[in-house]
């Protein structure tokens, strides 16, 4: 694959059309790269000029926010304003919910101002456009898929409709779980719980989710974030069903079964 | 000796109001003990939060079946005013159902109204008694509301229920003694629904209805004045702050973290030396984050005293499903004992530990149910950010991991271990 950073294009002195902020999961997490690889294998074969960061990218600093760390987030933000701003970056595409909230809600104040979009909306506008197309009679065809709304996504920002609308394409059958839309349950990550043991408790949050999902009956759990995804995927491994229930992207979903 | 009741009315009222007012004053002083923040913006959205989120009660329509019976109780308490209307002006006039002459053929209309309005507040009352003590739903039963609290919800229904009862006695005693063409009592036609009770007390004689009717008449608003008192030492408070608090609900979307300026600007100074003012010695440092209602604002103290009680946050909280210590209903409570207690006087104790624990504050994934699912619009979210940013700035108190997770962060760009150039490996694998 192609990808060209922000500093090429500046070297050719072009602009693209889209900046793919990959976020540190999907920069470093194995699972998460194949995410990302995903999303930028759908954003090349759509002819999408985009560009990442590269090296210049780093993390938010919402972790460090939500863990109560304003001093170390301030500090993430100042320096990606710095770089985001001189590169004169308009409109930025991302596949984690947490740096679309903060890259979207957060940064505004801070001077950074950017059309922020999280992939889910972005695939929704590419299929609407015809820019996807999805094959005849694809892989997940009549299969039945639960989709899990992350909280930074769903609640945070109100995104319920674009990630099933996506879904619709794949032609499958979408079943919802009891708690889903704006009752949809956490994975048990957010707050920066992703980077310490959970507190002592009768069971685990990712567990509880994970059982929820399964229970659906659906082969695949679709999910639009990196941290839900090493959730749920431990969530489905407790239960057992690990070989049967697969927790994949929406990006990977798609990519899996466009035309070329 | 009329005018004998109409001194003892006068009393009764005088003190219900005294009281009421000390009281009001007292928690409109301990609300302020939160730091100020200006939310005096948008006041066409605001204004508009206050008609859906307060009037409509819009999120209580979430579960339609008991917004409509909690629809019966808001309706009956806001309607019935008018009634109480009269039986003051009645009371202190030492008159009988002013309202009767002037309204004319409405009056038993509007009363027939009330009355049916009060059958069904204590039919929906009856309905939340056995919800919480029956059928006991799991919201109802959880330790959060161990002692008093527990108790308080009782009364209150049960209080309720007794004072639609004695209205509704009270105007079936009238309506027979009316019937009877006794003197003071109106002639007004009868009620929609006491008219149908009327021949259980057919058998009376007319000095023992007036005494019903009279004793009924005066329980009911000595109830209603006592009740007034009991309200503001109680989570029923939640009539009256829960429109202030849609009023002052948060405006920005769900996922935004209130900003700290003063460590933007202290940021922008270490980063760009050139702008920071000369005399920056003279500065005062900031205390950052909450330890105590003190640091918290108004709106969070103010979010506090609205409370209700019901558990929707805590029955949405992936931590309190999960069994953490963490409950943000139990955030709430203690929040608003704590700033009663202050109120007071209490020293040496603070939100943080003395009422709030840090293994709570911890447990917290930052997901948004609680606010989601609020219906007076109270955000435990705000206050657990506030008090976790205490601890990691005030008293570098974190688990270890986070620890580790800031210095990632700080040296690698990332929350995990990682070297920075290795960021665009996925490119090349």
């Amino acid at each position: 694959m192609q990808i060209k950073t922000m500093a090429e294009y500046f070297a050719e002195g072009e602009t693209p059309e889209v900046l793919f902020w990959v976020g540190c999961a999907g920069s470093i997490d194995q699972r998460s790269q194949k995410i990302t690889r995903a999303f930028a294998e759908i954003l090349t074969r759509t002819g999408t000029k985009f560009a990442v960061l590269g090296k210049e990218e780093a993390c938010t600093g919402d972790p460090a926010r939500r863990a109560g760390n304003e001093f170390l987030f301030q500090m993430m933000a100042y320096n990606n304003i710095q770089v985001l701003n001189n590169y004169g970056v308009k409109k930025i595409v991302t596949a984690c919910p947490h740096c679309f909230n903060t890259l979207k809600n957060e940064y505004p104040e801070l001077g950074g101002h950017y059309e922020v979009m999280h992939h889910t909306t972005f695939l929704q506008g590419l299929i609407n456009e015809g820019r996807i197309k999805m094959k005849e009679g694809g892989s997940f065809k009549g299969k039945k898929i639960t989709y899990h709304d992350s909280c930074y996504l769903g609640r945070a920002n109100g995104i319920y409709e674009a990630p099933r609308a996506v879904l619709e394409a794949l032609d499958a059958e979408l079943v919802e779980m009891k708690r889903c839309g704006s009752r949809g349950m956490c994975c048990g990550a957010g707050g920066a719980q992703m980077f310490k043991e959970e507190e002592k408790g009768t069971t685990r949050v990712n567990f509880e989710r994970g059982r929820e999902a399964v229970d659906t009956g659906a082969e695949i759990i679709a999910s639009n974030c990196p941290f839900c995804m090493t959730m749920l995927t431990d969530g489905v491994k407790e239960t057992g069903k690990e070989d049967s229930v697969k927790v994949l992207d929406l990006a990977e979903l798609i990519a899996r079964d466009m035309q070329e | 000796m009329q005018i004998v009741s109409q001194l003892l009315f006068f009393a009764a009222l005088a003190a219900a109001v005294f009281f009421f007012s000390r009281r009001a004053a007292g928690i409109r002083r301990n609300i302020l003990q939160g730091r100020d923040i200006d939310l005096s913006d948008q006041p066409g959205r605001r204004w508009n939060n206050l008609l859906l989120l307060a009037f409509g009660q819009k999120k209580m329509f979430r579960n339609p079946l008991v917004a409509v019976l909690h629809f019966f109780v808001y309706a009956g308490f806001v309607i019935i005013n008018l009634e109480i209307l009269e039986i003051i002006i009645d009371g202190l006039a030492g008159t009988h159902r002013i309202f009767a002459p002037v309204l004319g053929p409405v009056y038993p209309v509007l009363i027939g109204c009330f009355e049916i309005l009060a059958v069904l507040v204590a039919v929906s009352c009856a309905i939340f008694l056995v919800r919480r003590n029956i059928l006991k739903l799991k919201r109802f039963i959880s330790h959060d509301l161990d002692g008093w609290p527990r108790s308080d919800a009782n009364y209150i229904l049960i209080t309720e229920i007794v004072l639609m009862l004695l209205f509704l006695t009270m105007n079936t005693a009238d309506g027979v003694l009316q019937s009877r063409g006794a003197a003071h009592y109106t002639e007004t036609g009868s009620f929609w629904v006491t008219g149908m009770f009327q021949p259980l007390f057919e058998g009376f004689s007319d000095s023992t209805l007036a005494g019903i009717e009279r004793g009924a008449w005066w329980l009911h608003i000595l109830g209603i004045f006592a009740f007034l008192n009991y309200l503001p030492w109680s989570k029923h408070l939640h009539i009256i702050l829960a429109f202030p608090n849609a009023y002052f609900a948060r405006l920005e979307p769900n996922g935004k973290m209130e900003n700290m300026p003063a460590i933007q600007q202290e940021v922008l100074y270490a980063m760009q030396p050139e702008l920071a003012p000369t005399d920056a010695s003279a500065a005062e440092v900031p205390k950052f984050g909450a330890k105590d209602v003190h640091d918290l604002t108004w709106k969070n103290l103010l979010d506090a005293f609205s409370c209700t009680e019901c558990g929707r946050c805590s029955a949405a909280c992936p931590a309190t499903q999960t069994g953490k210590a963490l409950s943000p209903r139990l955030i709430m409570m203690k929040t608003r004992d704590r700033a009663e207690a202050a109120g007071r006087g209490e020293t040496g104790k603070t939100l943080l530990r003395d009422y709030i624990s840090e293994e709570e504050l911890r447990a917290c994934t930052s997901c948004g149910a609680c606010v989601q699912e609020c219906p007076v619009s109270i955000n435990p979210l705000d206050i657990i950010f506030q008090m976790r940013r205490h601890l990691v700035m005030e008293e570098s108190s974190a688990p270890q991991e986070w620890t580790l997770m800031f210095s990632n962060i700080e040296n690698n760009m990332a929350p995990w271990k990682s070297s920075p150039d290795e960021r665009d490996a996925w490119i090349h694998a």
